[in-house]
């Protein structure tokens, strides 16, 4: 969707603030925002690209006003509702609806080491090769899809060439909106910076993005 | 659009910590796991573990060629900092060419190297401005990159994360390998920062 999340080569956002040796975490509450994304979303009901579209779903105005972390709560609570692990009547009381039915084991204590150690993986076996070789001019297709899409507004339309294959990987715009992870094959494609920023940008730089197979059309 | 941050207190800390006790008491979350997560993230995963993967790197060039190569498998290696499995690149900064980190579309981060990112990384200053206009940003950094020097910036839209590896300092021929790890910076492997003998504090 073209949310404002997709923000690369925006201007207007300010110069950047640093802070020398600074905390993992500002304030607790953040910490318990994260811990809770990552225990619920343990029980399965939702998946990385899910979660990154709560995000994007937030309207423009408050995405902007919210910090990081209020923007992961917002998230966790769209999740709850869709999923249906937590009605909006609970939400809105704070208390369980009696007769609800309870969860699946919470994630434990126990499990939280085996759950970093397994890490994520999205890479997946399929059985068609790639449709681009490493060094073949490619065009980003110009296209506006209304749901999740990690083709950024600023390389669509715009020509570079594939610097290597990563393989195959769930492809985010069916399993973010659990329709199948439909894994396809994944590319490093460099885009001159001055192919997608026009003349003024230097001719030396370049932009590398990871782009699906989907999103790509030959030249 | 579905959206319901207004069904609980407007404050984020009273509003997480009512979510908390409403997914407790619904059996959803056990308060030990979120403690024990909470740990993970402060405590066993961080740029320390990045800047052993850069040492070695500097120290053994076979490791470097590995790492290259197969980031991923290069890391596991290192068993010490396998605890988040993450698809990784390993791109390398060399007097020609200079690589800097983003995700414009959310925040994507090598948490398995580095942890979790700092806000600079998150924000929107930088999200939206290192792709069209990295020199611009990495002065705000106090680099200033030659015009002749490359500038790749990758931004991080699927599933692979990012890491650099700094070029070494000069002057630093005699120091160990944990000696050079404890000059590595945050900053430095991500793009923003060049690695010095005096360390730094971002």
């Amino acid at each position: 969707m073209n949310g404002v999340h997709d923000m690369g080569g925006m201007h207007g956002m300010g110069p950047i603030a640093l802070e020398a040796n600074e905390p993992v975490f500002h304030e607790r509450w953040e910490a318990r925002t994260i811990a809770l994304t990552r225990a619920v979303g343990a029980c399965g009901k939702w998946n990385i690209d899910a979660q990154r579209h709560s995000l994007e779903r937030i309207p423009p105005a408050e995405y902007l006003r919210m910090s990081y972390y209020e923007r992961w709560l917002a998230g966790l609570v769209t999740l709850l509702a869709d999923s249906g692990l937590v009605t909006r009547g609970e939400l809105a009381s704070g208390e369980p609806v009696s007769g609800a039915a309870k969860a699946a084991p919470p994630l434990t204590v126990e499990r939280v080491a085996p759950l970093f150690a397994q890490g994520r993986w999205f890479e997946r076996p399929v059985n068609l090769p790639p449709r681009f070789a490493i060094g073949q001019q490619v065009r980003a297709k110009k296209i506006n899809p209304t749901g999740h899409t990690r083709l950024p507004r600023y390389a669509r339309g715009n020509v570079g060439v594939v610097d290597r294959i990563h393989g195959a990987h769930v492809f985010p715009d069916s399993n973010a909106h659990f329709r199948g992870e439909n894994p396809g094959h994944l590319y490093s494609v460099r885009f001159s910076a001055r192919e997608l920023w026009g003349e003024a940008a230097s001719a030396r730089d370049a932009v590398y993005l990871d782009l699906w197979e989907d999103y790509l059309e030959p030249v | 659009m579905d959206h319901d941050h207004q069904e609980l207190p407007s404050d984020p800390a009273l509003r997480v910590m009512a979510l908390e006790s409403l997914l407790v008491e619904k059996g959803l979350v056990d308060p030990a796991a979120l403690d024990a997560l909470i740990d993970t993230y402060e405590h066993k995963i961080g740029p320390r573990n990045g800047a052993r993967v850069v040492a070695r790197a500097w120290v053994d060039p076979d490791y470097k060629a590995r790492l290259l190569s197969d980031g991923t498998a290069a890391v596991a290696e290192l068993g010490y900092v396998n605890r988040d499995r993450e698809h990784l690149v390993v791109v390398e900064n060399t007097p020609e060419r200079h690589n800097l980190v983003v995700c414009t579309l959310c925040s994507c981060y090598p948490w398995a190297v580095l942890g979790l990112p700092p806000n600079w990384y998150k924000s929107f200053p930088y999200r939206s401005r290192a792709v069209i206009d990295p020199r611009g940003v990495l002065r705000e950094f106090g680099l200033d990159i030659d015009e002749h020097v490359e500038i790749r910036v990758w931004d991080s839209t699927s599933e692979m994360r990012y890491l650099v590896l700094p070029e070494r300092p000069p002057g630093s021929e005699d120091l160990t390998e944990e000696q050079l790890a404890g000059l590595v910076t945050r900053d430095a492997m991500i793009g923003a920062a060049k690695v010095s003998l005096a360390g730094g504090s971002r």
